[in-house]
C-alpha cells in the first residue's frame, strides 16, 4: 500500500498549508474583530451610473 | 431594514482605524459584472444540459429502450456525461459566478486580470464541451468523476491555475484588510482541488485520449476515493459554503448568525474533510485500519457540517416572515436543510453496519441527490435569482414563477429521493435473504424487477426538477430583457496602507507574512519538495500489496477487452468487489482479495450494482452465453435492464494499439516478458482464434478482431487466477 505514503503526504502538505494560513490569519489580526465583518458585507454602494459623488467611506 | 442597520453600532465605531487613516487616497474602480453574467448564463445552460443527460440516464434504467442501441446514448456513457456536466459544468460555473461576484465586493477590488477572467471562462467552457463530446465517444479514464481523458486533465490544471492566480491577485490588491470568511472557503477550495486533481489524474498515456492509471488495483481505489470524496468536499461543499456565507446574509439582509462560528466552521472542516475518503471502501480489500480512519473522521465531520448548517439557518432568525414571501430565501432554507440532511446521512453511511446495507444500492444515488439537487441546485438557483436582477439593474420578472419553481423543484427532490431510498432498502434486504434451507432466496434479477417501479417514479421526480429549472430559465430570460447590464460598475474605496501592522512581536516569519506573493512561492516550493520526496521513494520501493503468485498480467486480447469494458462504462452498473458477507460469497463466489487487482489500471470496483457483481464472472458461463447476452441481454436474462451492445459486433479492435498499450503497461512495471510488445499481436491472434472456435461450436460466426471477442476474453478471465492457485494446492 505504498500509495498511502503519497496520500498521507499530500494530505499532510495540504493540512500544513492550511495550518500556515491559519497561523497567519490569527497573528495578522484577521480574527480580532469577529463582529463587524458580518455586518460590513451588507453595506453596498448603489450603482452610481458613473456619477462621481464623494461618499462617506463606511457606508450609507 | 437598511435604516436599522445604519443605526446599529456597527457603522462607524467598529471600522478598523487603518481603513480610514488620513492621507489615504480614495480610489475609484469598477466591478466587472460582465464576467459574472457570463458564468451565470453558463450555469443555467449547462444545468439544463447536465440534468437532461441525467434524466436520459434515469429513463434508460426505467425503460431500457431509451438506450437506443447506440453507444453515445447508452447508460454507461450517458452517466459519466451527466455526473461530469452537473458537477464541473453546472456547479463549477455556479461557483465561479458566485466567486467573481462576491470576491470583488468583499475585497473592494476588480478582478486582478480581465484577460485571466476571460481565459478562465472560455477555457472552462471549452473543456466542458469537448470533454462531454469525448465522453460520448467513449474516451474515459474509468474513474468516477475523473473520467475525462488525460489532455483534459492537463487543461483543467492550467485553467485552475489561471483561476487561482486571478483570485489570489484580487485578494492581494484588496482594499479591505479583513478576509471575510467566504474568501477563506474559496481559497481552501482552490488549494485542495488543485492537489486532488493532480494526484488522482496521474496516468500513462498510450494514445491521443487514451491512458492507463498510474496506480493499480487497491491503490488506485484508494487514490480515486480520496479524490472522489474530497471532490464532494472541496468542489460541492466548501465553495458553496463560501457562497452561502455571502448570499444568505445578503438575501436576508442580516449578518450571519455567528461570525466566530463561521470561522471555526471553516477551519474545522478544512482539517477534517481530507481524511474521510476511505469510507467509500468499507468491507473492500482496503486495509482495515484505513477503513476505520475514514469512519472516525466521517463521524467527526458532523460537528462542523451541522455547525455551518445551523449558522446559515439561524441567520434567518427573526426574518422567517420574509421566508414566507421571498422565494430566494425559500431556496436557501431548503438548500441548507438538504446540506444538513446529507451531512448527517454521510457519516451514518460510513458506519460499517449501515454501509453493509446501503453500499452498492440506490441509497448512494439518493444520498448524493439530496446533496446535488437540494444543496447545490437550490443554493445556485437562489443565488442566481438574487444576483442576476441586480447586475441587470432591474427586478425579477416574476416572483410568482420563482415560487412555482421552488415548489415543483422541492417536489422533484422528494419524488426523486424517496423512491430510491425505498428501492435501496428493498433490494438490499432481498439480496441478503436466505431461505430456511440456507440458500439465497432471490435471484439477482428478481431484486431488480421488484424495484423497477421506483425507477419510474424517479424519472417523475427528475422531470419535475428540470421543469422547474426551465421555468427559471424563462424567468431569467424575461428579467434580462427588461434590464440593462452595467458591465463595469463604479465603486470607491480607500487603498489599504502598504504596511499592515503586525499585532504580535516582530518574528522571523513576519517578513513572510507581509509578502503574500513570496509566501505563496515558498508554499509552492514546500509542496514541490514534499511531493517529490513522497513520490520518488514510492515508485522505487516495491509495492507491499500482498501478491498472489497465480495472478498474472492480462493478455493483449484481454487488455483490449478491458479497454472496451472501461469505454462502455460497465463500472457504472457492475461492481468488481465481492465483500466478505455470507450472501455475497454465496451469490458471487469467494470474497475479493487485494492481491487480485494488482494489474487493474484503472481499478473497476464500481460503486453501484444495477447489475450483479462481475468479479468472478470468468468461467461461469460459456463464451456463447456472453455473445448472446451482449447482443440481447433479455434473451439470456428475462426482464434484464441492460442495454444491447450491437456495435461490439460490428466494430473491430485496433491491433496497432496493442504495441503502445503493452509498452505503457511495461513502463509502469507490469512484468510482461522482454520484447513482449512486439509479439503481443501474435499472442492476441492465437487467443482470439480459440474464442472463435469455441463460438463456432455453438454455430456463432465471428471475426477474430471483433470487439466482442476481446470483451469475452476479458470477461472469461475475471477472477479466475485465484482459482488456479486453489487448484494447484
Amino acid at each position: 500500500m505504498s500509495v498511502m505514503i503519497i496520500l498521507l503526504g499530500a494530505s499532510l502538505v495540504v493540512a500544513l498549508i492550511f495550518l500556515g494560513a491559519f497561523i497567519w490569519s490569527v497573528r495578522s489580526g484577521q480574527y480580532e474583530d469577529d463582529f463587524s465583518p458580518a455586518h460590513k458585507i451588507l453595506f453596498e454602494d448603489k450603482p452610481t451610473k458613473n456619477t462621481t459623488k464623494n461618499k462617506p467611506l463606511t457606508s450609507k | 431594514m437598511s435604516s436599522e442597520l445604519t443605526n446599529s453600532p456597527v457603522s462607524d465605531a467598529t471600522i478598523p482605524f487603518r481603513e480610514q487613516a488620513p492621507g489615504v487616497q480614495v480610489e475609484t474602480f469598477y466591478y466587472d459584472k460582465k464576467i459574472v453574467k457570463q458564468f451565470a448564463y453558463a450555469t443555467l445552460f449547462w444545468g439544463v444540459i447536465g440534468m437532461l443527460a441525467g434524466l436520459w440516464a434515469a429513463m434508460s434504467i426505467a425503460w431500457p429502450v431509451f438506450n437506443l442501441n447506440w453507444g453515445p446514448t447508452s447508460f454507461g456513457r450517458m452517466r459519466p456525461v451527466h455526473t461530469n456536466a452537473v458537477i464541473f459544468a453546472f456547479v463549477g460555473n455556479a461557483i465561479f459566478c458566485g466567486v467573481y461576484y462576491s470576491l470583488q465586493r468583499l475585497t473592494k477590488a476588480r478582478m486582478w486580470s480581465d484577460k485571466f477572467s476571460k481565459i478562465h471562462f472560455w477555457g472552462w467552457q471549452a473543456i466542458i464541451l469537448f470533454g462531454a463530446l469525448t465522453l460520448w465517444m467513449g474516451f474515459t479514464q474509468g474513474k468516477e468523476y475523473a473520467e475525462l481523458s488525460w489532455p483534459f486533465d492537463i487543461a483543467i490544471t492550467l485553467i485552475w491555475l489561471v483561476f487561482g492566480a486571478n483570485m489570489m491577485g484580487t485578494i492581494l490588491k484588496r482594499r479591505v484588510s479583513h478576509l471575510y470568511v467566504a474568501i477563506w472557503f474559496y481559497i481552501g477550495t482552490w488549494v485542495a482541488v488543485a492537489m486532488l486533481h493532480i494526484v488522482n489524474s496521474i496516468a500513462m498515456p498510450y494514445g491521443a485520449f487514451e491512458s492507463y492509471s498510474w496506480y493499480a488495483g487497491v491503490q488506485d481505489a484508494l487514490v480515486q476515493w480520496w479524490y472522489g470524496h474530497n471532490a464532494v468536499a472541496f468542489f460541492l461543499t466548501t465553495p458553496f459554503l463560501g457562497l452561502m456565507y455571502y448570499f444568505v446574509p445578503k438575501a436576508a439582509n442580516r449578518p450571519v448568525y455567528s461570525y466566530r462560528w463561521s470561522i471555526i466552521h471553516f477551519w474545522a472542516l478544512i482539517f477534517l474533510y481530507i481524511w474521510a475518503g476511505p469510507h467509500h471502501l468499507l468491507y473492500t480489500a482496503l486495509p482495515e485500519w484505513a477503513q476505520s480512519l475514514g469512519t472516525v473522521f466521517s463521524i467527526m465531520l458532523i460537528a462542523p457540517s451541522w455547525g455551518g448548517m445551523l449558522n446559515g439557518l439561524l441567520t434567518l432568525r427573526g426574518a422567517w416572515d420574509k421566508v414566507r414571501e421571498d422565494p430566494i430565501l425559500k431556496f436557501f432554507v431548503v438548500a441548507l436543510t438538504c446540506y444538513g440532511m446529507s451531512t448527517f446521512e454521510g457519516p451514518m453511511m460510513s458506519l460499517k453496519s449501515v454501509n453493509a446495507i446501503s453500499h452498492y444500492t440506490d441509497w448512494t444515488i439518493a444520498h448524493v441527490h439530496v446533496g446535488a439537487l437540494g444543496w447545490n441546485g437550490f443554493l445556485a438557483f437562489g443565488m442566481l435569482y438574487w444576483l442576476l436582477p441586480r447586475i441587470f439593474n432591474t427586478k425579477l420578472y416574476s416572483v410568482k414563477w420563482a415560487n412555482t419553481h421552488f415548489w415543483i423543484g422541492t417536489l422533484g427532490i422528494v419524488f426523486y429521493v424517496i423512491p430510491l431510498y425505498w428501492a435501496a432498502f428493498t433490494q438490499s434486504m432481498m439480496w441478503k435473504q436466505f431461505t430456511p434451507e440456507g440458500i439465497l432466496q432471490y435471484q439477482f434479477m428478481e431484486t431488480v424487477t421488484a424495484i423497477q417501479p421506483m425507477y419510474v417514479l424517479r424519472v417523475l421526480g427528475g422531470t419535475l426538477y428540470i421543469a422547474g429549472l426551465i421555468l427559471m430559465v424563462v424567468n431569467i430570460w424575461k428579467t434580462v430583457g427588461q434590464g440593462k447590464l452595467i458591465a463595469n460598475e463604479e465603486a470607491k474605496a480607500p487603498a489599504l496602507p502598504k504596511n499592515i501592522k503586525s499585532t504580535g512581536k516582530e518574528h522571523w516569519h513576519s517578513w513572510v507574512e507581509k509578502r503574500p506573493v513570496q509566501m505563496t512561492i515558498l508554499a509552492l516550493i514546500a509542496v514541490g519538495i514534499g511531493g517529490i520526496a513522497e513520490i520518488i521513494p514510492t515508485f522505487l520501493v516495491k509495492s507491499n500489496v500482498p501478491t498472489i503468485t497465480s495472478v498474472k498480467p492480462y493478455t493483449p486480447l484481454e487488455l483490449h477487452g478491458r479497454n472496451i469494458y472501461v469505454r462502455e462504462g460497465c463500472y457504472t452498473c457492475h461492481s468488481q468487489m465481492i465483500r466478505p458477507f455470507r450472501d455475497e460469497v454465496a451469490r458471487y463466489g469467494d470474497y475479493s482479495k487485494a492481491g487480485e487487482f494488482i494489474y487493474d489500471r484503472p481499478f473497476q470496483w464500481g460503486s453501484k450494482r444495477t447489475g450483479p457483481d462481475l468479479a468472478r464472472i470468468g468461467g461461469k458461463y460459456p463464451d456463447s452465453w456472453h455473445y448472446n447476452h451482449m447482443l440481447d441481454p433479455t434473451s439470456m436474462t428475462s426482464g434484464s435492464l441492460m442495454p444491447p451492445y450491437p456495435w461490439l459486433f460490428r466494430d473491430r479492435i485496433d491491433k496497432s494499439k496493442t504495441y503502445p498499450m503493452i509498452k505503457a503497461m511495461k513502463r509502469m512495471g507490469v512484468p510482461y516478458p522482454a520484447n513482449f510488445e512486439n509479439e503481443a499481436n501474435d499472442h492476441l491472434d492465437k487467443q482470439a482464434e480459440k474464442i472463435q472456435k469455441s463460438l463456432a461450436k455453438d454455430k456463432i460466426d465471428v471475426r477474430k478482431t471483433d470487439e466482442i471477442v476481446a470483451l469475452i476474453a476479458y470477461l472469461q478471465r475475471m477472477g479466475t487466477d485465484i482459482k488456479k492457485e486453489a487448484a494447484s494446492k
